[in-house]
């Protein structure tokens, strides 16, 4: 291997690790994924709760913004002293940097609806829930997937460091590749995936961005 | 009464009083208009009615019920809401904006879209606009869907705060036609705010002008003109406006003469030549005992009479062009001018003789109105029965029967 160019050495490895590359890179996926899936899943009603109850935002905004402060190795170092090594610290941790993203494009999402609609909304007779359902949620959903766009972004960097702590993943690779001699080529075969990855990801849902919100034209 | 507001309060939590003691009547087919200073209270009367704000204390009764006894929701349901900014649904086609409402009263689909091809139809825009977007119309064409979505289940009362106000004159006028179309019309109800006078003078059959939370006035346009209760209102409506209104809101009875000089049918020339000196007038107005106008008689008629004993009666013109005193002074002034007489008899309902116009008073308003300047409150000029010559019979006036 040490003869051949870095290009080939990376094809060689592909050829001969594809599977594993493979597996890797679901399971990095997936990780990210489920801290993602978490962190909307509480992010997405906290952000709607403090823009119902805007006393609250500061704070909730603020703890969010203090999470994505600490430095994703520290952060991933504090956890493993509760949770341990493995997957679920790394998902908790993606959960946590997450949250910020989503809570602030849901908070902006929602309070960037047009006011003079939602009063029209509730004037016309429409229940807190239907103006909910079908005027805010509608009009602030491709920001709120913007949020999580981001998260997603970050998620994938969050789960690559932490093959540090045992979690696995295309993190293991590069992992693998900085402690090898000449291992360049290795660290590109774990990094070049990752860096696919969040492309990807990026774009399948800045498609799905658009897809969701709501036409405005009849010439869309 | 299909509205009605008494003893209204509304303190924000903040402490700001911002309507007090607010007291409406509005029957079925009114159009009622809030005019007032920015602050005034407007929108904050407006909102208590479709409870989008609580009142302090009072109460809104919509055919006797007290609103606060009702479901909110149901209330607005029932109510047509249409504000400035207009707030249609940018991700709803037009279609589905007017059908909102009876929507979400649970209308059958089919109901629904005709309901959406008549008001467009009512709008006067083309059909197939409904399947348009909001962001595709004109501001003027987005607030007519504006005004159609608030009627679209038949709203009776129907709120608009200051509805036209963003929109060009143009297009306001043609608005304007629409709601008063449909008040008049279709007989629904406006509660409309705004701060346009012209507009609240045009539309309204009752105007109620605020002011710090207060109602200073409360009438019809007309009576406003007529009567403005202070400085504010007259202020309100500007002094300009006053004046070119006065035609059409002034009556004869306002700007005649009270004191016309009128002699009886049984005295005689003599009598007629002295009250003429003494008064210094060339005509005499010639009434019976009860007052009631016969005819008149001038300086010629008596120069031709030689018997100084002939009663006045006698050769009385009774032919003479007059005018009621209630009648409006725009919806005479032309007539009496193309006559060209100098001075118009005016008499009450029943022919009675209660002053006369002189046609300089008359000259002073209808220029007035043209220029719309203010002048100064002149008298007009000296009361002489003068060159009231016989006219042909028409509607405002007549002949005295012999
Ligand atoms: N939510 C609020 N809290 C406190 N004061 C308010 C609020 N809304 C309106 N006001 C005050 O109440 C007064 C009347 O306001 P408003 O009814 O909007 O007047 P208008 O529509 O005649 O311009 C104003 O002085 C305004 O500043
Ligand atoms: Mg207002």
């Amino acid at each position: 291997m040490k003869d051949m160019g870095l290009l080939s050495q990376l094809v060689y490895y592909f050829s001969h690790n594809g599977m594993y590359v493979l597996s890797q890179f679901n399971q990095t996926f997936l990780v990210s994924i489920y801290g993602v899936l978490l962190g909307a899943i509480v992010g997405i009603p906290l952000g709607i709760w403090i823009s119902q109850y805007r006393r609250l935002s500061p704070v909730i905004i603020g703890i969010a913004n203090v999470i994505q402060t600490i430095p994703s190795l520290a952060m991933l170092s504090i956890l493993m002293l509760g949770l341990g090594l493995g997957q679920t610290t790394v998902i908790v941790t993606v959960f946590l940097y997450s949250l910020l993203p989503i809570i602030k494009n849901t908070y902006t999402g929602m309070l960037s609806v047009d006011a003079d609609v939602l009063d029209a909304g509730k004037g016309m007779g429409m229940t807190r829930f239907q103006v909910m359902m079908t005027i805010r949620i509608p009009l602030s959903l491709s920001v709120i997937i913007a949020g999580i766009r981001n998260a997603l972004v970050i998620g994938i960097g969050i789960t690559v460091i932490g093959s540090f702590i045992g979690s696995g993943g295309l993190g293991d690779i590069i992992v693998r590749g900085t402690n090898a001699t000449n291992g360049g080529a290795i660290i590109l075969a774990g990094a070049l995936p990752t860096a696919l990855m969040a492309i990807i990801t990026d774009l399948v849902l800045s498609f799905i961005e658009k897809r969701l919100t709501p036409k405005t034209s009849s010439e869309r | 009464m299909l509205l009605s507001m008494e003893h209204l309060r509304k303190e924000y939590p903040n402490g700001k009083i911002a309507v007090d003691d607010f007291n409406l009547q509005v029957g079925r087919g009114e159009f009622i208009a809030f005019i007032g200073t920015s602050g005034s209270g407007k929108t904050t009367t407006m909102r208590m009615i479709n409870r989008m704000l609580k009142q302090t204390s009072g109460t809104i009764k919509i055919n006797d019920k007290d609103i606060s006894k009702m479901d909110p929701v149901k209330l607005r349901r029932s109510i047509g809401y249409v504000i400035q900014n207009i707030g249609l649904m940018p991700h709803m086609t037009i279609q589905e904006n007017i059908e909102m409402v009876p929507k979400l009263l649970g209308w059958s689909k089919e109901k629904r879209a005709e309901q959406a091809h008549k008001m467009i139809e009512l709008a006067q825009l083309p059909d197939d606009m409904l399947k348009r977007y909001p962001g595709e119309l004109s501001g003027g064409q987005q607030q007519r869907i504006g005004v159609v979505r608030a009627l679209a289940a038949d709203q009776e009362i129907i709120l608009m705060d200051e509805p036209f106000g963003a929109l060009d004159p143009i297009t306001r006028e043609s608005l304007q036609d629409l709601v008063k179309h449909l008040q008049e019309d279709l007989g629904k109800t406006f509660i409309f705010v705004t701060h346009d006078m012209d507009e609240a003078l045009h539309l309204a059959t009752k105007v109620v002008i605020m002011s710090q939370g207060k109602q200073v006035q409360v009438d019809t346009p007309e009576n406003i003109l007529r009567h403005p209760a202070n400085d504010f209102v007259t202020n309100l409506i500007g002094e300009e406006r006053l004046i070119r209104a006065q035609p059409n809101i002034l009556s004869v009875s306002q700007i005649m003469l009270k004191n016309p000089v009128s002699i009886t049918p049984d005295k005689t020339v003599d009598d007629a030549i002295e009250l003429m000196h003494d008064r210094r007038v060339d005509t005499l107005l010639v009434t019976d005992d009860a007052g009631v106008l016969q005819g008149y008689v001038d300086l010629e008629d008596i120069n031709r009479i030689t018997d100084p004993h002939t009663a006045v009666g006698d050769f009385t013109n009774r032919q003479v062009f007059f005018v009621k005193a209630d009648s409006l002074i725009g919806d005479t002034v032309d007539r009496i001018l193309k006559q060209g007489v100098k001075n118009v008899p005016v008499v009450d309902k029943d022919k009675h003789l209660v002053g006369i116009v002189t046609r300089t008073a008359l000259v002073d308003i209808v220029y007035d109105a043209l220029r719309g300047a203010p002048e100064a409150n002149e008298e007009p000029a000296s009361p002489i029965n003068a060159d009231i010559h016989a006219a042909a019979t028409h509607d405002e006036g007549g002949e005295i029967p012999q």
